[in-house]
């Protein structure tokens, strides 16, 4: 067999890049802020091209199915770890990329200097971040995912303040007893099914006896409360709000991503082994845990709404959106039905970009607010920071208080779902996939179908009105409004996302339809399975043969 | 003997739920180091328990029932680096709140009379 095309090993450079040019990173001299940057920023650009040649190739008909898998150190599945990427990934991919060149970019002007190695600690989040999302196997998923946690910590308290210990001490306790948590699913679907990797564990599903089944069963729900406290499901969630209002800017932007990790992970792993695509269907397994999700994806909304009115700082609020966006998703996971789930993963695409320019956004409107300057200085003080970044160079941009509004007013349209952005049409799908799935059924709407929608709807009024309380105070109300200086540099990321918001929105036919094979593509799980095991490791060729 | 590990098991992990309940942040991390040992312990069991069975087999031709489970074991001792290392971060961050705040309790600062 010929050697192994080097297009296939893309496939693994979202896991190494990050690692190779974190690790670089740690020895240069802190004061070399500006190679730092570069050299993240270089990493940056090279992840994305990386994620979209992955979301074309993934898309087009490079794969069988469109499902490429990496057989890491050349051993078999289910022997081996098995590095897998799909539409889904690739897509994920893709919006991680996005959303890390943005925060790069924002971070340059100060973020990256109030505190140490901010862009090492930056690279290993995006290395576990897509890990994460490649992954085939469940501890490998472990792993990544506390790749990104470690990360994480050391981000969530970059620039040390008091608030961010005390939120910092908070959120790491409980992510520590998530990760046991994990660790504990894990050992149990071991123990049952007598494997980890994904793609074999839902063709081995079917054919468990009953006793090694309720043990799959308790695995399962195991694992779920780790997947769902980071993806901040009620009540596991409550963590969440007090760590975005803490967090820095970029920080609480990468912390959007991170919550839709805690979801993917969920979608990953129940369609493809509780899901009925399979060949024989998962068995007595079929559809165990979707109506959990689905109570819990709503009680999760009702519980993000009322935060959100109850929230008094834009950093809270902004949790708390994070928290409304995670329930729905949760919801119309549990819902099921090709047409609900994309309309989710639309969604999921609106408001993880949206989210993600709300939180940087935040930090530059409260600069018209006089005491967002002080803060930086103790931050800076009590890191012992010799060197002030220097006064903002660049070009200051005209208008700001114009930009600054506009733009808030595009995040709330997408955040609360009011035409015609994003939003709109993500919960409009979604309504009309899930009325148009009950439709073929005997009996009606259910009456969870209706509590359901009339939830997100509520979420959505409750956000516009927090928002707009919000943003009154900010722009109109603060008495003598000085217009704060914007860089481009701070500005650009900003208004990139809120763009990409509006283009989604213009091009959401294409979107869809990419989505849609998406979720065809996610409800084979069987023959998922097939290509994931299917994969032959490269043969090499005997000693003494020479290369070819 | 899988009485004893299953209730070594659960003595350690419910001491440890005490323990990360309490306000403190030592109490706290003490219940975290508990909890990691029980749940490394219960890794290692889901391999099922062996007495004298060597976890690598030497040639082809082999019963799989006459050795044990290897994988578990690898698998312990990837989360046994990892618990190791995320509670040593943990403990860095408590010397700084410690530090910063002049308590130790876990929400950085003493309760309110």
């Amino acid at each position: 067999m010929s050697p192994l095309p080097w297009l296939q090993h893309l496939i693994v450079v979202p896991v190494l890049l990050p690692l190779l040019v974190g690790a670089l990173l740690i020895p240069v001299n802190q004061k070399r802020h500006t190679l730092k940057f570069a050299f993240s920023l270089a990493s940056g650009v090279l992840l994305w091209a990386v994620a979209v040649a992955l979301l074309l190739m993934a898309d087009g008909e490079h794969w069988p199915d469109g499902i490429g898998v990496y057989l890491a150190a050349n051993w078999a599945a289910p022997f081996g770890i098995v590095l897998m990427v799909d539409r889904l990934a690739a897509l994920m991919l893709v919006l991680t990329a996005t959303i890390a060149l943005a925060v790069m970019v924002f971070s340059a002007q100060r973020w990256d200097r109030v505190g140490v190695n901010f862009h090492s600690l930056f690279q290993f989040l995006l290395m576990g971040l897509n890990g994460a999302f490649l992954t085939n196997d469940l501890f490998n998923l472990f792993v990544f995912f506390e790749v990104m946690l470690a990360a994480s910590y050391g981000l969530v308290l970059h620039g040390y303040n008091l608030r961010r210990i005390q939120a910092g001490m908070q959120y790491v306790a409980v992510n520590l007893v998530a990760s046991l948590l994990f660790l504990i699913g894990v050992a149990l679907i071991y123990a049952a099914a007598g494997t980890l990797n994904i793609a074999d564990l839902a063709t081995r599903v079917a054919t468990l006896g009953p006793q090694d089944a309720w043990l799959l069963r308790i695995g399962a729900v195991v694992l779920a409360l780790a997947f769902l406290t980071k993806g901040a499901m009620w009540p596991l969630g409550f963590w969440l709000p007090t760590t975005y209002a803490s967090a820095s800017a970029p920080v609480g932007a990468m912390l959007v991503l991170m919550t839709k990790v805690g979801v993917y992970a969920v979608l990953r792993v129940w369609l493809a082994v509780f899901g009925e695509g399979g060949a024989d269907g998962a068995g007595a397994l079929a559809g165990f845990g979707f109506a959990a999700l689905t109570v819990g994806g709503m009680a999760t909304v009702l519980f993000g709404a009322i935060g959100m009115l109850a929230s008094e700082d834009g950093g809270r609020m902004a949790g708390y959106g994070a928290i409304v966006s995670s329930g729905t998703l949760l919801a119309a996971i549990g819902h099921g039905g090709d047409g609900v789930l994309a309309s989710g993963l639309y969604y999921l695409l609106g408001s993880t970009l949206a989210m993600a320019a709300f939180m940087l956004l935040i930090e530059l409107a409260e600069r018209i607010r006089p005491p967002g300057a002080a803060l930086i200085a103790i931050t800076m003080e009590a890191f012992a920071i010799e060197d002030k970044p220097e006064d903002p160079v660049g070009v200051g941009i005209p208008g700001t208080l114009a930009f600054l509004g506009l733009s808030f007013a595009a995040c709330a349209l997408v955040i609360s779902g009011m035409p015609p952005l994003a939003g709109f049409v993500a919960k409009f799908s979604l309504f009309h996939a899930m009325l148009a799935s009950a439709a073929t059924t005997p009996g009606g709407v259910p009456a969870s179908t209706w509590l359901l929608i009339a939830l997100i709807v509520l979420a959505g009024l409750a956000a516009i009105i927090a928002l707009m309380r919000l943003g009154v105070r900010i722009f109109w109300a603060s008495g003598a409004v000085t217009p704060p200086r914007l860089q481009v540099s701070e500005a650009a990321p900003v208004s990139a996302l809120v763009l990409l918001c509006v283009l989604l929105t213009l091009q959401a036919g294409a979107v869809f339809d990419y989505l849609a094979r998406t979720v065809a593509g996610l409800s084979r799980s069987a023959d998922y399975s097939a290509r994931v095991l299917g994969e032959p490791p490269v043969l090499r060729a005997p000693a003494g043969e020479s290369l070819r | 003997m899988e009485m004893v590990i299953a209730i070594a098991v659960g003595v350690m992990f419910a001491s440890g739920i005490w323990l990360i309940l309490r306000p403190r942040t030592f109490q706290l991390i003490i219940g975290l180091m508990l909890m990691s040992y029980a749940v490394n312990i219960f890794i290692f069991a889901m391999g099922r328990l062996w007495v004298d069975k060597p976890p690598i087999t030497p040639l082809p031709d082999i019963d799989p029932a006459q050795f044990a489970d290897p994988l578990p074991q690898g698998l312990v001792l990837t989360a046994i680096v990892i618990g190791f290392a995320t509670t040593a971060l943990y403990l860095v961050m408590m010397i700084g709140a410690r530090g910063l705040t002049g308590s130790d309790h876990v929400d950085g600062e003493e309760p309110r009379e």
